[in-house]
C-alpha cells in the first residue's frame, strides 16, 4: 500500500467521521430541544425594523 | 424538553433566530468565493465557440448582465433582511408559484455547482497523484471528503465558514494578480504573444453569441450574496457593499484571466483546456508559480463548494420555514444558529450528483437554473418598484437608471437562452420540463401546506394598489 492508497482510505474515514458527527449532533438536538422552539425563527429582523432589531440585539448578547 | 437559554422573548413569543455576525467582507467572500473557480476553469470553453475575441466579448457582455443582477439584487435585498435570497423576494413581490420555482432554481443551481466543485477537487487530486507517478487514483474519497468537511463546517457556524472563504478566496484572487505581474504586461511580446496568437472571429458573430453561455462561468453565483441577508449586520448597507465590491473584483479577475491566457495559449488549445490558468503558469517554466496556481485552483473550488452549501441550505431552509417544503427543514440549531437540517439533507444529494461524474451536464443544469433565476429578477424588480415606489419603504441601496437595468437584463437573458439552445438544446428543454413538472406538483400537492399569511413577517407597509 503506497501513500496515495493510504490517503484515499484516510479521506474515506475522515469523511465518515465528519458526517457521523453532524448526524449524531442533529439527533441529540432533536431529542433535547422542543420542536416548536427549533422552528421558531422569523425573517426580517434588522435595523430596518427598530423594535425587532432591539430585541434581537438582546438575543445576540445572550448567545455570546 | 429542555428549553434554550440563548433565546429571548421578542415580545411576540420566543424565537430561535440566526445570529447576525457577518460583515461586508463575508458577503464579498460568499459571492466571489462561489464564482472565482470559473476563472480557473470553464470560461475558456467560450474560446472554443467564438475564438479569443469572442470570449472577450462574452466576458464583458455577460459582465453587463451580472452587473444588472448585482444592482437589482442589492436594492431588493437591502429591503428584505431574510435568508432565501431571490426566493424570499419572489414570495413577497410575485407570489407562491414563482417563489417555489425560484427557490428550486436556487437549491438546484447551488447543489449542482457544489457537486461540480467537489468533482474538480477529486480530479485535481487524481492529477496530482499522476504527476507523482501514481496513475488512476480514485477521486471519489476526496469528493466525499470535500462535501463532508464543508458540510460540517457550515453546520458549526456561518462566521467561521465565511471567514475561511474570505482567506482562501483572497489567496486564489491574489494568485491571478501574481501571474499577471509575472507575464510582464508592460512589456508586450516579451512573454505575452497576443500579436501572434489573437485571430479574427473563427466562427463569425454566431460563434460570439454561442460563447455567451460559457461567459457565465466568469460570474455565476455572485447573486448568492443575498442569502446572507439574515445573518449580516446591517443588511441594508452590507449586502450592497459586498455584492458590488464582489462584482468589481470579478470583472477585474475575468479580464486579467482572459488577457493572460490568450497571450500564452493558442485559442485552439485554450478552448478545450481543463485548467487554463494553471496551464498558462506551467508554460512559463516557473515551478513556484505552478504550485501557486495549483493550490489556488484547489482553493477556488473549495471556496465555491463552501459558499454553495451555505446558499443552498439557506434557500431550502427558507422554503421549509414557510412550508413550501416540509417544515421540518425550517429548524435552526440552538447552539450554532445554522439551518442544520437543511445542511444535512443536501449532503447526499450533492454526493449523488458528484458520483454521476457528469461534470458537463451538472454544470449546464446549474447554469440554466441560474439563468431562469436572473430572468425572474428582471420582472421582479419592475413589479417591486411599482408595488413599493421609492420612499415607501427604507432602501439601503437604490439602483440607478431604473428600468434600464431590468430591460437590459431581460434582453441579455433571452440572448443567452438562444446561445444555450445552440449548444445544449436538449438540456435546456429537459430542464424546462423538470421545472414544469415540479410546478404542477407544487400546485396540486404542496400549495395547501403553505403558510399563506404567516409567511409574511416583514413589517412592510401595504403595497401600492392593494
Amino acid at each position: 500500500m503506497n501513500i496515495w492508497d493510504m490517503l484515499s482510505y484516510a479521506a474515506w474515514v475522515a469523511a465518515g467521521l465528519f458526517l457521523l458527527w453532524i448526524v449524531v449532533d442533529a439527533i441529540k438536538v432533536s431529542l433535547t430541544y422542543d420542536e416548536d422552539l427549533l422552528m421558531s425563527s422569523r425573517e426580517g429582523l434588522d435595523e430596518l425594523d427598530p423594535d425587532q432589531a432591539q430585541s434581537h440585539a438582546v438575543e445576540n448578547s445572550h448567545a455570546k | 424538553m429542555q428549553n434554550n437559554t440563548t433565546t429571548e422573548s421578542t415580545g411576540t413569543g420566543t424565537h430561535m433566530n440566526m445570529l447576525k455576525v457577518l460583515t461586508p467582507f463575508h458577503v464579498w467572500a460568499l459571492g466571489v468565493g462561489i464564482v472565482l473557480v470559473g476563472e480557473f476553469m470553464g470560461w475558456n470553453f467560450s474560446v472554443a465557440k467564438g475564438g479569443a475575441y469572442g470570449a472577450l466579448i462574452a466576458c464583458w457582455v455577460i459582465g453587463l448582465l451580472y452587473s444588472c443582477v448585482a444592482m437589482i439584487d442589492s436594492e431588493v435585498t437591502s429591503t428584505v433582511a431574510a435568508a432565501g435570497g431571490q426566493y424570499t423576494q419572489a414570495k413577497h413581490i410575485v407570489g407562491p408559484l414563482m417563489a417555489f420555482n425560484v427557490g428550486l432554481y436556487l437549491v438546484m443551481a447551488y447543489t449542482m455547482l457544489e457537486a461540480a466543485d467537489a468533482l474538480i477537487v477529486g480530479d485535481l487530486m487524481t492529477a496530482m497523484a499522476a504527476t507523482f507517478g501514481h496513475e488512476g487514483l480514485d477521486p471519489k474519497p476526496f469528493v466525499v471528503l470535500t462535501i463532508a468537511f464543508l458540510a460540517w463546517l457550515n453546520y458549526r457556524g456561518v462566521f467561521t465558514t465565511l471567514s475561511l472563504n474570505f482567506v482562501i478566496t483572497i489567496i486564489a484572487f491574489a494568485s491571478i494578480l501574481v501571474l499577471f505581474v509575472a507575464v510582464e504586461p508592460t512589456n508586450p511580446g516579451a512573454v505575452l504573444q497576443h500579436e501572434g496568437l489573437l485571430t479574427d472571429l473563427p466562427y463569425g458573430w454566431i460563434g460570439v453569441v454561442a460563447s455567451l453561455q460559457f461567459g457565465m462561468w466568469y460570474y455565476l453565483g455572485i447573486e448568492g450574496t443575498c442569502q446572507a441577508a439574515e445573518e449580516v449586520r446591517s443588511a441594508g448597507r452590507s449586502i450592497p457593499l459586498g455584492t458590488m465590491g464582489g462584482m468589481m473584483t470579478l470583472l477585474i479577475a475575468a479580464t486579467l484571466t482572459w488577457y493572460i491566457c490568450t497571450g500564452l495559449l493558442p485559442w485552439q488549445y485554450l478552448g478545450q483546456a481543463f485548467t487554463p490558468l494553471y496551464d498558462a503558469a506551467s508554460i512559463l517554466g516557473n515551478t513556484k508559480l505552478q504550485v501557486l496556481l495549483f493550490v489556488a485552483t484547489m482553493f477556488a473550488a473549495i471556496a465555491s463548494a463552501n459558499g454553495c452549501i451555505n446558499d443552498a441550505a439557506r434557500a431550502w431552509f427558507s422554503m421549509g420555514r414557510d412550508s413550501y417544503m416540509p417544515s421540518f427543514f425550517g429548524a435552526i440549531h440552538p447552539k450554532y444558529r445554522t439551518p442544520y437540517r437543511a445542511i444535512i439533507f443536501l449532503v447526499p444529494i450533492a454526493v449523488s450528483f458528484a458520483f454521476t461524474g457528469l461534470l458537463d451536464q451538472v454544470i449546464t443544469f446549474s447554469i440554466l437554473s441560474g439563468l431562469l433565476g436572473y430572468t425572474f429578477m428582471s420582472l421582479n424588480v419592475i413589479k417591486f418598484r411599482k408595488m413599493w415606489p421609492l420612499g415607501s419603504i427604507h432602501r439601503g441601496y437604490v439602483h440607478p437608471f431604473h428600468p434600464l437595468p431590468a430591460y437590459t437584463l431581460l434582453a441579455l437573458c433571452s440572448t443567452t437562452y438562444f446561445a444555450t439552445f445552440l449548444g445544449y438544446g436538449s438540456s435546456l428543454l429537459s430542464i424546462l420540463a423538470f421545472y414544469i413538472v415540479a410546478s404542477i406538483w407544487f400546485t396540486v400537492r404542496r400549495y395547501k401546506f403553505v403558510k399563506r399569511g404567516e409567511q409574511f413577517t416583514m413589517s412592510w407597509p401595504r403595497p401600492k394598489g392593494f
